[in-house]
Order: C-alpha cells, then structure tokens, then sequence
C-alpha cells in the first residue's frame, strides 16, 4: 500500500476525533493526516450553555486545537474554500492544495443569525443573545447579571440545531438562576419553538413538557421565527403570532459550512452533506465520509453522535482503502444528558429506531433514564474532563461504544441490526 | 391506517389525514384536501409549491422543510406561509399526497 493521504475538514469535536484515531490506526509512513481548522480554539460547546449563568468562564472551556491533536498529525490553520471531489483536492483560502485519498468532512454548522429579519439589527447583543457561541455566551452573561425581572424569551429560530436540547436546558437554568437571585416572582420565562412540542422525540417530549411546566416555564410551539423587533421587544411568526421580550435568548439558523455550498456536488440546499445514515460514506464520491453536525442525518446533531460515529467512520476509512466492504456499523446512537437546574439534570439515548426510554444506562446500575437525579448531573459536569482527555484523543470508555445498549431499558423495542462489531 | 374517501375515491390515510400511499393522489383529492384545510383555491404559486414537495419526495423519498422549500421552489418563506397558512410543509404534503414530513430530530 502507498502513502495515504487522509485530509480532514474542520478540526473541531469530530475532525479531531477521527484524526487521533486513525493516527493510532496508521503507520507514519502507511499514511499522511492532515486537519484544517480556520483558527486555533478548541471550544468544549457543552460548556457554553454554562457561561451565561456564571457556572464558567470561556477561558475554562477553549483549548489549542493544535494540542489535541497527537503527533504526525499536520495541522493547517487556514479556511477551506473549495473541495474539489471531482479532483480528489482540497482548495484552502491560501491558495495551498491539499490533495487526498481519502475526504472527512467534519465542519460543523455556522450559525446563520442575519437570515432571521431583524435579528441582527438594533438590539443585536443588548437585548437580543445567543449563548451558541463563544462571544455570545460571554455577552449574555452581562446582559443576564443585570436582568431585574421582565420576560425572557428562549426561541429557537428553525431546526436543525445542535443539541436541541440545550435550548430546554437553558430555559430550566434561567429558572433556577433567577430564582436564586430573588427576581424569578417578577419574571416570566418562555420557551418558543418551532417543533409541535418541546422535544423532537414524543416520550421525552412528555417528560420535558411536564418539567417545564413544574417550573412555570411557558411553552409556545408551531413558532416559527419571521422577524425580530430588537427596539420594541416583540418576536414575530412567519403567521403573525407575537412574542413579546425584554431579553431574547435566540438559537439562529443552523447551515452546513459557506464551503459545501461552493463544492459542487457535496452538500444540500442548506451545505449540510448527504451522507449513507450507517457507513457514513457520501454519495458525492466513494472517497468523500463525513461525521458530526455537518451530515443531513437522522439523528441529534451531538457530541455524543458525532463520538459514536467516529468510531465507525475511522473503520470504514481503513476498509475503503483495504478495498473490503463497508462496515454499516452506525445505529444513530445519541446520548444527552439535560441539565434541569437546582444541580440535577436527566439523561436520554436513544438511536434510528428508539426512542428515549425510561430505565437507566448502560446497565440497569447504571444512571437514571428520564429522570431528574443528582448523578446524571454529576455526570454533566465529569463530561468536561472526559471530553479532552478521553474522547478527543480516541480513546475508547468502557461501556460507551457506538452502539446503543438496550439492557438497562424499560421498554425495548426494535434494535436495528447492529453488525459486526469488534 | 384508515381507508377513507376524498373526492369520491378510496384512499389510505394516517390519523392526521395524510395519504399514506402516494400513488393513489390526483388533482381533484389535491383539491378536495385544501378545501378541507381552508385554502379556498389552489391558485399556480399552490401548485409550484404542491408538486415541488411531490416531485422531491417521490426521487429522493424525503420531503424538504420549510426552509430549503424556500431557497429551491422559488417561493419566498413568507409567501409560503400565505399561501398555507401554519404550517407550509406539512399542508403542502398533505395536499400533494405525501406522508408528514419527518420534521427534524
Ligand atoms: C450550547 C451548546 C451545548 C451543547 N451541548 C452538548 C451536550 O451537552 N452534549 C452533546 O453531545 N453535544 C452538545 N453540543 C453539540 C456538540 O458541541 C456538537 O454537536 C459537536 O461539537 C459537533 O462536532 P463537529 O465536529 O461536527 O463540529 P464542531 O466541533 O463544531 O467542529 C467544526 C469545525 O469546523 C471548522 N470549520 C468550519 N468551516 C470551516 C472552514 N471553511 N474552514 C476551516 N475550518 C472550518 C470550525 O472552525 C470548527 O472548529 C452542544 C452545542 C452547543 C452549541
């Protein structure tokens, strides 16, 4: 076998994933890892839904790309302009061509905030926030110290998000952060969305319904965001409904990377990236594979996805270039723990075919499913440490392989086949 | 799944009245479908929408959302929510004679 050469798009949660493994994998002189990342910082997204509350400083949770990276693996801090599938090359905005074997497409989303009407305009950072990234997170902070009562408004522009869980996530923490800080009989808390319940999967839907109203947390739903009046505090449906605020925490619209877009024949008409749903190869061409929140997938767009799906997509480089079938190893295993406020949180999983059950995980020992405990919160706060230092480098965690475990579930239902595991 | 009748023809629908066997559509369900759902006529720019939604769904076996309906049929998001009041995919599928889109996960 020649010396591969792997090019990774994006060295966030997924890129860097993939390109440990298969550094591990690999040879030095079996094959060449590249990763592109357009700057340097790490960020441990997860963190970012504390940030705003005080619970973390975005210091705490940036990294140097570079240093998660092991060794051998050649870091290109630069933009990707173009893939160019049909020349098996990659275009970075310096002119520098990158050509491969073999294509992982792992960059992510970008947040599309100037496609809401009005969204980015006056108000924009004063009264109108978004926690989704960094800069974000850290100005809601502020805005959130100095909140004296009045109604927030969480709103998730469109779907697909990331995690669309933290939106829920966050509208439980602003209650109980505004109940600590005395001011939560004055407020009123809301949670607009554009999904017909809270969640998209009905049975924790239920369960995170029936929270939100403990909380007296309001629950807007068929909310679609047309426009935002950031002078006048009102959010407006594309149907006309009003929504009024005097502090607006908005999840924008989620694309796949400006890139995808300009590389013809890679992605939709959104830039995320057509992939097969259990090899994770794209149809675009068979040496193109993609993973994490820039697919068109059928499942979370999660850390915990993205983790699973490394695993497999780091097999099936080894196979493509072995010339061996594909393994179809992939199930849509996602796995959330939900942060409840008051220092409990509750736990999902679930794949393609199920959907979040009640019981506990993996094993019936293991951490409450469904329900709020102080565990499952615990395990929240362990995720940080596990992430840098175990699931960034490869690393396998016991009793966290890709597949979905079922043994500790109340209620199974059907389990795709899973193949061949190792 | 329930046999049901719009515009004098037998058809499979689910418990929100989406046909669940895409072939047995025709115009006049099509018609029979909006009237029930208080879209009057089913105007040209209805139509573009309509068969746009059909057409994807029946080569790539998904229905598209809102907001790529929006960026490929040509008819701008705010119109689509004019012309279908609520919720433009899902009227226009069921109007089109194709199961509920999935929504997102
Ligand atoms: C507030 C919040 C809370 C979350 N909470 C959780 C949680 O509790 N559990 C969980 O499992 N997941 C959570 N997530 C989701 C999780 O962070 C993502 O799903 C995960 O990071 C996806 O990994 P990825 O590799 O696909 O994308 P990313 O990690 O976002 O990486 C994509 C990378 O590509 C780079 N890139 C993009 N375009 C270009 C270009 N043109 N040129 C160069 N580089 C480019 C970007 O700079 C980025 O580094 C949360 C996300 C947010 C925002």
């Amino acid at each position: 076998m020649s010396r591969k050469q792997i090019v990774i798009l994006g060295g966030g949660t997924g890129g860097t994933m993939v390109a440990n493994r298969l550094r591990r994998r690999f040879d030095l002189d079996a094959a060449e890892i590249h990763v592109v990342d357009r700057d340097d910082r790490h960020v441990y997204q997860p963190g970012l839904l504390f940030v705003p509350f005080g619970l973390a400083h975005v210091e705490e949770i940036v990294r140097p790309r570079r240093r998660q990276l092991r060794s051998g693996v050649v870091f290109h801090e630069n933009e990707v302009a173009e893939a160019r599938i049909a020349r098996d090359e990659v275009l970075l905005e310096d002119g520098t061509v990158l050509p491969y074997d073999a294509l992982v497409v792992a960059s992510g989303v970008r947040l599309q905030p100037e496609e809401t009407e009005g969204m980015t305009g006056p108000g924009w950072n004063e009264r109108v926030f978004t926690f989704y990234d960094a800069e974000g997170a850290d100005a809601l902070h502020g805005a959130l110290e100095r909140f004296d009562g009045g109604r927030l408004v969480v709103n998730i522009a469109d779907m697909p998000i990331k995690c669309p869980v933290a939106p829920i996530e966050f509208a439980f923490l602003a209650d109980w952060y505004l109940r600590e800080r005395g001011v939560r009989a004055r407020s009123e808390v809301v949670l607009a969305t554009p999904l017909d319940g809270c969640f998209t999967k009905p049975i924790a839907s239920e369960h995170l319904t029936y929270l939100l109203g403990e909380k007296e947390i309001e629950l807007v739903t068929e909310f679609s965001a047309g426009e935002i009046d950031g002078v006048n505090g009102k959010l407006v449906s594309y149907d006309g409904r009003e929504v009024d605020f005097d502090l607006l925490v908005t999840v924008p619209v989620h694309s796949g990377a400006a890139y995808v877009e300009r590389s013809p024949g890679l992605g939709d008409a959104l830039g995320f990236v057509p992939t097969d749903k259990h090899t994770l190869q794209t149809p675009a061409k068979a040496n193109v594979f993609a993973l994490g929140d820039a697919t068109d997938l059928p499942t979370s767009k999660a850390g915990s996805v993205t983790h699973f799906e490394a695993e497999v997509l780091t097999e099936n480089i080894a196979r493509y270039f072995a010339d061996e079938e594909l393994e179809a190893g992939y199930d849509g295993h996602a796995n959330c723990f939900i942060e409840t406020g008051f220092h409990k949180a509750l736990l999902i999983d679930f794949n393609y075919e199920t959907e979040p059950l009640p019981g506990h995980f993996p094993t019936p020992i293991g951490l409450p499913l469904l329900r709020e405990s102080r565990l499952n919160h615990l395990g929240k706060l362990l995720f940080q440490p596990i992430y840098w230092h175990v699931l960034l480098p490869g690393r396998d965690l016991p009793g966290l392989g890709s597949a979905m475990p079922t043994a500790g579930k109340k209620r199974t239902l059907s389990t795709p086949a899973q193949g061949a595991r190792r | 799944m329930t046999i049901t009748l719009i515009a004098d023809a037998p058809v499979d629908v689910d418990t929100e009245g989406f046909l669940t066997n895409s072939e047995q559509w025709n115009e006049q369900i099509a018609e029979a479908i909006a009237k029930a759902n208080g879209i009057a006529e089913l105007t040209d720019r209805h139509w573009l929408v309509v068969r746009f939604m059909r057409d994807r769904y029946l080569t790539t076996g998904s229905a598209p959302s809102i907001r790529s309906l929006g960026k490929e049929s040509g008819v701008p998001v705010k119109e689509l929510y004019q012309l279908f009041p609520k919720g433009p995919a899902k009227l226009a599928a069921k109007i089109g004679g194709i199961p509920k889109p999935k929504g997102c996960i």
